[in-house]
């Protein structure tokens, strides 16, 4: 079985249902540039060269200057009070019911983020990192997605894992590191995963999903044409990262191979306006970071991430785009890339105050002004599908849920100490098992010296059962 | 490990301060050697001024100088401070660098110095360490801050191949190198890192010659190993232990000075076991050698490797030649550690005098689980089995 690539295009819906394992696959790709094998043709107003091809000559000497473009815009559906912008515009395909689920998901994140935040400063978690202002870019954008498209995300988006159901004993499992939390009580709080969800293990260092979310999709893209499904059925790709992260060479080695080998991924950066303490300004000179997938060949769009109609539209036609099931992009797959600006009012994590390098007038300032919460709810108020009333039931009601789950989590046992060892490979090896027996040796040998009770099954959950 | 669970699920109360649920540092109740590193009182640290001005390594001019009590934070601080006052062709640059950095470093630094050459670079590792091998080709003193040691490997290319072989590949040319760089970076375990905010990676730059690696053990060593790094004509990657950034305290020269870094230092004299080891792990050795020298009326010898690459060979050998044991104590994984480098290099110069296998007290090959790490890394209890091994073979 082998790949055949640059082979001329095939409609999606000619893609044949693999039977045959050996019979040669062919892919919807794009149909390659066609440039002359031989030099530039005498007379030829155009470059005709492979790397830059339709280049027009010039004898004029001027350099593209970023400082004379125009900034690209920013799309927005709904303005700061929830009204609906362009009335002109076709309706908004977005039922009460589902406004008022994403209104009740960035609320329970947001309620989260209160109540651990300050569980964190009280010492019953080591570590936490809210997602304040936004709320909207995870929540708005994962309910665009499929359930079955897979997610690698950075860490400042709880909506992602809220949307697709993640149980908040869950979320807690993994805050407190206990013997439910799948993630076997190894990760800083935060790093969620979910095979279940579709959504990969978040990993501190960063931008490393970046061209991970390429390969993914490339697979993905493989996977579903082989198994014929049809273009409905077929998965796309969403990776998230901060606009701090898109320094990395990393992120520019995904964007250039996602694009080369044609993948449906969807990139989503979140601009906050801050990595830590650097804001923007020393961060980049260019128009921020959807200027940068324009340079990679990529269909690009800046959303406002206080909009969560404008995320989950865009993200709605992202998905479109990069499965190739729009009209213009040759029926397709391919990356798309989304940034959507939202303010980052909360500190980075609860190891920074970041009063340190920025007025406290100036987030005031941000946070009175805008809010994708208060947005929405705006928007519902106006609908009559929301009012005060039901903004206190729901949300004691959350809180409620919040605090059972935390008593719950907080008081369990930790997993066995032998999850020190496992899942470094796949089987535990020779060296690790004389490792945990000596161990257990000194967990015997200096029992005063130990408290090995707080883990499941004490000194014996070093052993198999 | 009981917690007013009940108070708190009834009314949350944001002001209201609960203890904390989970006994992250407190000890098990009859523990004799795994208990807390008291640093007030640890005699790693230097305590008085006069016992500090009595260190023979200090030059004149810091001898005679005063000191003040500094943490490692600050006594890093006042090394980068003083770089960059003495010599105009010191920069310093990283993630965050300008605000004082995450662990406070270079606090005040870019308002003494300026922009130009105290400044935030964008979230790039390959590129802070490439840029800043660059400005050392070309005669400047860059010093690039790495965040976190866990996160240098985007940078490994330009440490490994071009920082480490910029004067091998350009033979006879003179001056072409990249000396005068030092890439600072936190290191190590504070206890709730986990995977990625706990990591030693010094034994993947040991691994490189042209590489020196440096890893000082408090503020008075981390202020002279720095500004000698800083001098030093060859790239240093200087690991920065960041739980004794706020723990280890103690009275540090006002004046510059540098130490060396091609000298192990003894910190204690003994006959019967040399213990080896560098960075934090020395505390716990040394409250480890207290209680078997009582139990086991035995002597032990301690050595701070501080340059774990190139290293003083010297030194060790000629300790465990005359003590005939050797427990070698570090933070990262046992498999292919700096350990394995000083128990090979043991077995070659004592091979005669040895009378026991070589102990490596390490951490095991595996990676940081968070709620692990005190499994992890190398305790009181462990080190001292391994002195009482050495001893009882
Ligand atoms: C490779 C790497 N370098 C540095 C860090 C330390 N670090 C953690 S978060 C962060 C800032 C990230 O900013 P951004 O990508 O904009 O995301 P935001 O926090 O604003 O959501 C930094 C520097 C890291 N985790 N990984
Ligand atoms: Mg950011």
């Amino acid at each position: 079985m082998y790949f055949r690539h640059g082979c001329r295009r095939v409609a999606p819906s000619k893609v044949l249902p693999i039977g045959a394992r050996n019979a040669p696959i062919t892919y919807p790709t794009r149909a390659p540039r066609r440039w002359s094998s031989v030099s530039q043709r005498p007379g030829s107003d155009h470059l005709v060269f492979p790397g830059a091809v339709d280049s027009k000559f010039t004898t004029n000497l001027a350099f593209e200057r970023p400082s004379e473009k125009t900034a690209m815009p920013t799309f927005r559906i709904m303005d700061q009070d929830g009204k609906i912008i362009d009335k002109d515009r076709e309706p908004l395909v977005v039922t009460d019911e589902e406004a008022i689920k994403w209104y009740k998901d960035m609320l329970t994140v947001s309620i989260l983020d209160i109540i651990m935040f300050e569980a964190q400063r009280q010492g019953r978690l080591s570590f936490y990192m809210v997602s304040a202002g936004e709320e909207g870019i995870a929540v708005g954008s994962s309910a665009a997605l499929s359930p079955a498209d897979v997610i690698f995300a950075q860490y400042r988006e709880t909506g992602i894992f809220q949307q697709r159901g993640f149980p908040l004993s869950a979320f807690m499992s993994q805050l407190f590191c206990n013997k439910n939390d799948v993630g076997r009580g190894r990760n800083m709080p935060v790093h969620y995963g979910s095979k279940e969800l579709n959504i990969h293990t978040i990993s501190s260092p960063l931008a490393t999903q970046i061209p991970q979310a390429a390969g993914a999709a490339y697979a993905l893209k493989l996977q579903d044409a082989l198994a014929g499904k049809s273009p409905e059925e077929r998965r796309v790709v969403a990776c998230y990262f901060g606009e701090g992260a898109a320094s990395e060479g990393d992120f520019h080695a995904a964007l250039n191979i996602a694009a080369t080998r044609s993948t449906p991924c969807i990139f989503i950066c979140r601009n906050n306006g801050f990595a830590i303490s650097t804001p923007t300004l020393e961060q980049y000179r260019g128009d921020g970071i959807a200027s940068r997938g324009i340079g990679y060949g990529i269909d690009t769009i800046r959303v406002d991430g206080n909009d969560i109609f404008a995320v989950r539209e865009a993200t709605k036609r992202a998905r479109e785009m990069a499965l190739g099931l729009d009209n213009d992009g040759n029926g397709e797959p391919r990356p798309i890339l989304i940034e959507a600006m939202s303010y980052r009012v909360s500190h980075h994590s609860t190891s920074d105050d970041s009063f340190a390098y920025r007025a406290r007038v100036e987030v005031e300032d941000w946070k009175r002004r805008d809010n994708p919460i208060t947005r929405l709810r705006k928007y519902l108020e106006s609908r009559s599908a929301w009012d005060e009333g039901r903004e206190k039931e729901v949300r004691a009601a959350i809180r409620k849920d919040v605090l059972k789950a935390f008593a719950e989590a907080e008081g369990e046992k930790r997993p066995p100490l032998r999850s020190l060892w496992e899942d470094v490979y796949e089987n535990v090896t020779e060296e690790q098992e004389a490792q945990i027996k000596e161990m257990g040796r000194i967990l015997e040998e200096y029992k005063d010296e130990y408290d090995v009770e707080e883990f499941e099954g004490g000194r014996n959950g070093l052993f198999k059962a | 490990m009981a917690a007013p669970l009940r108070s708190l699920s009834r009314a949350w109360r944001p002001s209201k301060c609960f203890p904390s649920a989970r006994t992250y540092s407190t000890h098990p109740p009859n523990a004799r050697l795994n208990t807390e590193i008291d640093y007030k009182t640890t005699p790693l640290l230097h305590h008085t001024s006069s016992t500090c001005l009595a260190n023979p390594e200090l030059p004149e001019s810091a001898k005679s100088s005063t000191t003040s009590r500094q943490n490692l934070f600050q006594s890093v601080n006042s090394a980068l401070a003083h770089a960059l006052r003495s010599n105009d062709s010191t920069l310093l640059f990283g993630e965050d660098v300008a605000f004082g950095g995450v662990f406070r470093c270079s606090m005040n630094l870019a308002t003494e110095f300026g922009s130009e050459r105290v400044f935030n670079t964008p979230l790039s590792e390959q590129g802070i360490v490439g840029f800043a091998i660059g400005c050392a080709m070309e005669g400047m003193r860059p010093i690039a801050e790495i965040q976190f040691a866990d996160y240098v490997y985007p940078a490994f290319d330009q440490l490994v191949n071009e920082a480490a072989k910029v004067r091998y590949r350009a033979g006879t040319n003179p001056g072409m190198h990249a000396g005068g760089l030092v890439v600072r970076m936190p290191a190590g375990g504070v206890g709730h890192g986990a995977l990625y905010h706990s990591q030693s990676p010094e034994a993947l730059f040991t691994h490189i010659p042209g590489l020196r690696v440096v890893i000082p053990r408090s503020p008075v060593q981390a202020k002279g190993l720095l500004l000698a790094s800083i001098e030093c004509n060859d790239p240093v990657v200087f690991l920065e232990p960041k739980i004794l950034y706020r723990a280890a305290v103690e009275q540090v020269p006002v004046a510059a000075y540098t130490l060396p870094l091609d000298k192990a230092e003894i910190l204690k004299q003994g006959s019967d076991v040399t213990i080896i080891s560098y960075g934090t792990p020395l505390y716990t050795c040394q409250k480890a050698l207290e209680a078997a020298e009582k139990d086991f009326g035995i002597s032990c010898e301690l050595i701070d490797l501080r340059t774990i690459y190139p290293w003083d060979r010297e030194t060790v050998v000629k300790s465990v030649s005359k003590t005939g044991r050797a427990v070698i104590v570090h933070e990262s994984m046992i498999n292919a550690g700096v350990g394995a480098e000083v128990a090979a290099t043991i077995q070659e110069g004592c091979f005669l005098t040895l009378e026991a296998p070589v102990q490596r007290i390490c951490g095991w090959s595996t990676h940081m689980g968070l709620v692990y790490e005190r499994f992890n890394v190398p305790d009181v209890a462990r080190i001292y089995d391994g002195i009482k091994k050495a001893i009882q073979y």
